[in-house]
């Protein structure tokens, strides 16, 4: 099949090293602590974050640091096919326990001792790159419910298709076949903290698509950026300072 | 995370502290440079597609079987592979038996993506009867002992598993030619799978902010870890899978440059499972001779 067309457009109308459309919103769960929805063209998510508070289960409690969890779920109307999905079935628990690592890793858990943060995320509509912008939800929702981290954590994916680099995959270009790596960043440090790769690819080309990737992730914080400044605007305005 | 809260647990401060200072000098408490493997060994059981895998302290045992099934009906013609995971509560006092813990989803799943999606195994040539009857090989991981750098041996160990497993042969008769004969293995030489490449899974693992990076970390470098990343690549130089599960943030050219000593590490236990496999193979077909003679022995 041919993903890219000769004029140099994808199935989409995007050009390769096009994003999809973002749009963001916080605080669109008023029982959460925190919480906000991340659109990336037509995948949809929201998360929501509660805590820090006390730890539900005693024995998991840490008492140098505070214990993070997160849960991953899609909508049952997310895809195209709409099917009863068990939860807790392989795929979801190891994107569970991905975004929890990763946020993990931002989060300064150290300053939250013998308490719990839960992230949620729930998928609304599906079309490739939901781990990424359940990732991205999920930092904006921490901001949200002002957990400290060290910096915040972005993520984009990119593939490899008809020899051509493309940047954020929707489901079409995801399910074809070929190569998707995506990675999630600390954009301020510069360091990448999530890197998920399957397929075949020699490495200079890997090289090629991460790099790719990772401007995408640029891109993302860049409109996050926007976005949490925005917000804390509407909120000095609205305790009228 | 119940894993490595666990070793934590059992790990006292100054222990840890002895490692990641040991570490910060460049040393390892099992005596090792920073880029060495342990010692490797594999074995193979007396059934075709069993293997034994001993990585220093760490021991998984690989099962492969087959079974005849009906094929998804998306994929018509194609076998299936799918993997499971068993964690034995002896190997680890933080293993539980019952469901399948997050730490051996995610193993069974690296593994998984490594071998199915770089499409080392041929599925087709598993296909019987398009749309009808296909083989579905199961391989099962039980860890045995948990020494650290499990993805590692049980990637190994899988390989091993699938590279010695044979499944039997079979053809089509009936009246119509649409139903399956399943010749037992005294009859008919039962078939190798057809795999193109080995996938060979390496794991790193790095040091909180003062950017180490070790190779083959056992499970008390895991305990002091602050991130770990899982390269799987082949001979022929190309990326299968790679897994960075968050942890702490590394640069894009640390990346790289593990994955070019991962790159040379594949190389080298690639051969190593080859030569293992073939030893194992001609010793298979040495037994089958001495059965030969001895039946024509008992005739005369």
């Amino acid at each position: 099949m041919e993903y890219v067309s000769p004029e140099g457009l994808r199935i989409d109308g995007r050009r390769p090293l096009e994003m999809r459309k973002l749009h963001a919103e916080m605080g669109v769960v008023a029982k959460a602590d925190g919480s906000a929805s991340f659109v990336m063209g037509n995948t949809k998510v929201i998360a929501a974050v509660y805590g820090p508070r006390e730890v539900q289960n005693r024995s998991q409690q840490m008492s140098d640091q505070a214990l993070v969890r997160c849960e991953y779920s899609m909508a049952n109307f997310s895809t195209g096919d709409r099917m009863r999905k068990q939860k807790g079935d392989r795929r979801s628990t190891e994107i569970s326990l991905v975004i929890r690592q990763t946020l993990e890793a931002c989060i300064l858990t150290h300053l939250m001792p013998r308490s719990q943060i839960d992230i949620y995320v729930q998928v609304l509509q599906a079309d490739g790159g939901t781990r990424s912008a359940c990732i991205n939800a999920a930092t904006l929702a921490l901001a949200d419910a002002a957990i400290p981290m060290r910096d915040i954590v972005t993520s984009c994916s990119a593939g490899y298709l008809n020899s051509t680099p493309l940047l954020d995959l929707n489901y079409v270009e995801d399910s074809a076949g070929g190569p998707d790596v995506t990675v999630g960043i600390l954009p301020k440090m510069d360091k990448v903290t999530l890197l998920q790769m399957d397929s075949k690819l020699p490495i200079d080309i890997f090289e090629n698509v991460m790099q790719l990737a990772i401007e995408g992730c640029k891109a993302v914080a860049t409109y996050i950026q926007e976005i949490l400044l925005e917000n804390t605007k509407q909120l000095e305005y609205h305790r009228g300072v | 995370m119940e894993q490595r809260l666990a070793n934590a647990w059992h790990m006292t401060v100054n222990e840890k502290k002895f490692i990641e200072a040991a570490l910060l000098l460049g040393l390892r408490n099992d005596g090792r440079n920073l880029y060495d493997y342990r010692k490797l060994t594999i074995k193979f059981g007396r059934e075709d597609g069993s293997s034994e895998v001993q990585l220093g302290q760490t021991r998984v045992m690989g099962f492969a079987t087959c079974k005849l099934v009906q094929p998804y009906r998306d994929r018509p013609n194609e076998g299936t592979i799918s993997i499971f995971t068993e964690f034995s509560p002896m190997a680890d006092p933080s293993f539980e038996s019952g469901r399948p813990g997050e730490s051996a989803v995610e193993l069974g799943r690296v593994i998984d993506r490594g071998l199915r999606e770089s499409r080392a195994v041929d599925v087709e040539s598993l296909c019987v009867l398009a749309g009808r009857f296909i083989w579905a090989v199961r391989i099962d991981l039980h860890i045995l002992d948990n020494g650290g750098n499990l993805v590692d041996a049980a990637n190994i160990a899988a390989l091993a598993a699938l590279s010695t497993f044979r499944r039997p042969e079979c053809s089509l008769g009936g009246e119509d030619n649409q139903e399956v004969i399943v010749h037992p293995p005294e009859a008919r030489e039962p078939l190798p799978l057809t795999l193109h490449h080995l996938p060979i899974a390496v794991t790193f693992a790095f040091l909180s902010e003062e950017s180490i990076v070790i190779l083959d970390p056992t499970h008390l470098e895991e305990a002091v870890m602050g991130g770990r990343m899982t390269a799987t690549l082949n001979t022929n130089g190309s990326i299968c899978s790679i897994q960075k599960a968050g942890g702490d943030g590394i640069p894009q050219s640390v990346i790289m440059q593990c994955i070019r000593i991962a790159a040379s590490k594949a190389a080298d236990i690639s051969s190593k499972i080859k030569d293992v496999v073939e030893a194992y193979n001609n010793e298979r077909s040495l037994r089958k001779i001495k059965r030969h003679h001895v039946g024509v022995a008992a005739k005369q």
